[in-house]
């Protein structure tokens, strides 16, 4: 037992554990995503390839892993080669901080939402460089289309965090967690005590999430009816499979940091201890992953400067005015 | 100039070749790009009432890096011949072709005496695998045509032939 516990068993224990989650919920997010885009247009989804196309995410490893791999004509090489493992790593990387129950978590870092935002910023940066090292007009486009967005999104994130940071006095996740016991009422999301726009300030980080992540309706990273397929118009093979689990490792994130900070994390809706708290934060975390390709598959695309002026002029205004509420009303009570 | 003109492998690895088989059937992203009315009919298979989804062949990729196989779906005029051999040429290997529909396959009611801007049938430039007749083929055929590849791919059909009664 003493042996389980030691050091190093428990960082490989939490190191096989973390890349087997991030790729296991890569792959079968996509399935998730097939089957649930199939429901919603009143189709059946994959079924053929095993019970449920349960299959289907292997499937279509296999067949992207033997695909031919070459460099286009033009490409820059190396950042052509690590582009979709700089999406992929740090996604993996944020995982370390996620506390997944009280005691189930990697790395208990008192500067753990820091690390998840300075580690996000990376995987906008690998997406750039895949843009412009495929020497491909459309690609480079949606680069820098990604860059924008994601710049003009962080904003309104980072303002939001700051409130939920000044109202919980701390960057430690489980900390975080920790203050929201007690009932789905004491969840940071009606904690109106602290700010009485504290539910828009979910919707805000919620959105963001969105667009940091790249899903639709501010997929510009993949815009398919303007530019072929963005970023991964020159990606063959497992270049585009890792970018994919990449995009799914990120989804993952933003959702469980919605879950961490707003909607109580492993903490359980009514107070009761007796279902273990892993088990409520994976079925919050799921059910904030099925709303995000709920969304997906019910909006249109916005247009570029619809997303912009989102951002600037209705999102930070917002997260700003919450910022100096919460401010005033910490200050009051 | 068909399929049958190309050699096959030399070496064969028979197990891990059956695998990569049954993955890449299963799989079969197409190219999202139609040429004529025919490319309606594919749409409708991917729609509601049929589902390619299914098969695991409704990704439709747009994309010819990320493709498997290029449904050549209605009439291919001599201005389009280039780009459609661009494309072809573009998609990483291993990729099939399958032509859908008359004009895909021979040129249909576009060839005559007089015919100067219709080139009469893919196969005049490109391998094509599976040939699907229609004018145009309804979506059932579609999927036929698909399960067809499969068995091509893997050499067993997964569901038993239906006869004509």
């Amino acid at each position: 037992m003493s042996l389980l516990q030691s050091e190093p068993i428990r960082v490989l224990a939490f190191l096989v554990g973390i890349i087997a989650f991030a790729a296991l919920n890569a792959a079968y997010l996509v399935w998730l995503e097939r089957k649930e885009a199939g429901h919603m247009q009143r189709r059946i989804g994959p079924k053929e390839v095993g019970p449920f196309g349960l299959l289907q995410p292997i499937v279509d490893g296999i067949k992207l892993m033997s695909k031919q791999l070459f460099l286009p004509k033009g490409c820059d090489p190396i950042l052509f080669m690590i582009a979709p493992l700089m999406v992929m790593v740090p996604a993996i990387m944020s995982f370390v901080t996620i506390p997944f129950s009280e005691t189930l978590v990697a790395r208990d870092i008192n500067i753990g939402l820091l690390m998840i935002f300075a580690f996000a910023s990376i995987n906008v940066l690998g997406l750039l460089l895949g843009g412009w090292g495929s020497g491909n007009k459309y690609a480079i486009i949606a680069a820098a289309r990604t860059v924008s967005q994601n710049v003009a999104y962080e904003i309104p994130m980072l303002i939001t965090v700051i409130g939920v940071v000044m109202v919980y006095g701390t960057l430690n996740l489980n900390e975080i967690v920790i203050q929201q016991a007690g009932g789905f009422w004491h969840w940071n999301v009606l904690n109106l005590k602290a700010s009485l726009l504290m539910p828009v300030m979910f919707i805000i980080f919620f959105i963001c999430t969105l667009a940091e992540t790249n899903r639709a309706p501010f997929d510009m990273a993949e815009a398919e009816s303007e530019l072929i397929a963005g970023i991964y118009t020159e990606y063959p093979g497992m270049g585009f499979g890792v970018f994919f689990m990449g995009e799914y490792a990120n989804i993952l994130i933003g959702c469980a940091l919605t879950v961490i900070l707003f909607l109580g994390g492993w903490q359980s809706p009514f107070g009761e201890t007796f279902v273990p708290g892993v088990i409520w934060f994976l079925l919050k975390l799921y059910a904030i992953v099925f709303t995000v390709i709920w969304i997906r598959w019910t909006y249109p695309r916005t247009t570029f400067y619809g997303l912009l002026n989102l951002s600037w002029k209705i999102l930070i205004p917002i997260s700003l005015v919450n910022l100096i509420l919460t401010a005033a009303m910490l200050k009051v009570f | 100039m068909g399929t049958e003109n190309i050699q096959p492998p030399i070496v064969h690895f028979s197990t891990l070749e059956k695998i990569l088989g049954i993955g890449r059937a299963n799989s079969l992203w197409p190219m999202t790009f139609g040429l004529a009315c025919c490319a309606i009919e594919m749409m409708a298979t991917g729609a509601a009432r049929f589902d390619l989804a299914r098969f695991g062949a409704e990704v439709f990729r747009p994309s010819p890096r990320q493709c498997d196989v290029m449904i050549v779906a209605g009439t291919i005029s001599k201005k389009m011949e280039p780009a459609i051999k661009t494309l072809y040429d573009q998609m990483p290997e291993p990729k099939w072709v399958i032509a859908m529909g008359n004009c895909a396959i021979s040129g249909g009611p576009f060839v005559f005496d007089g015919n100067y801007c219709v080139v009469e049938g893919a196969d005049k430039f490109l391998p094509v695998d599976i040939y699907i007749p229609g004018c145009p083929p309804r979506p059932e055929a579609l999927i036929e045509g698909i399960l067809e590849l499969e068995e091509k791919i893997t050499g067993s059909r997964r569901w038993p032939r239906v006869e004509p009664s």
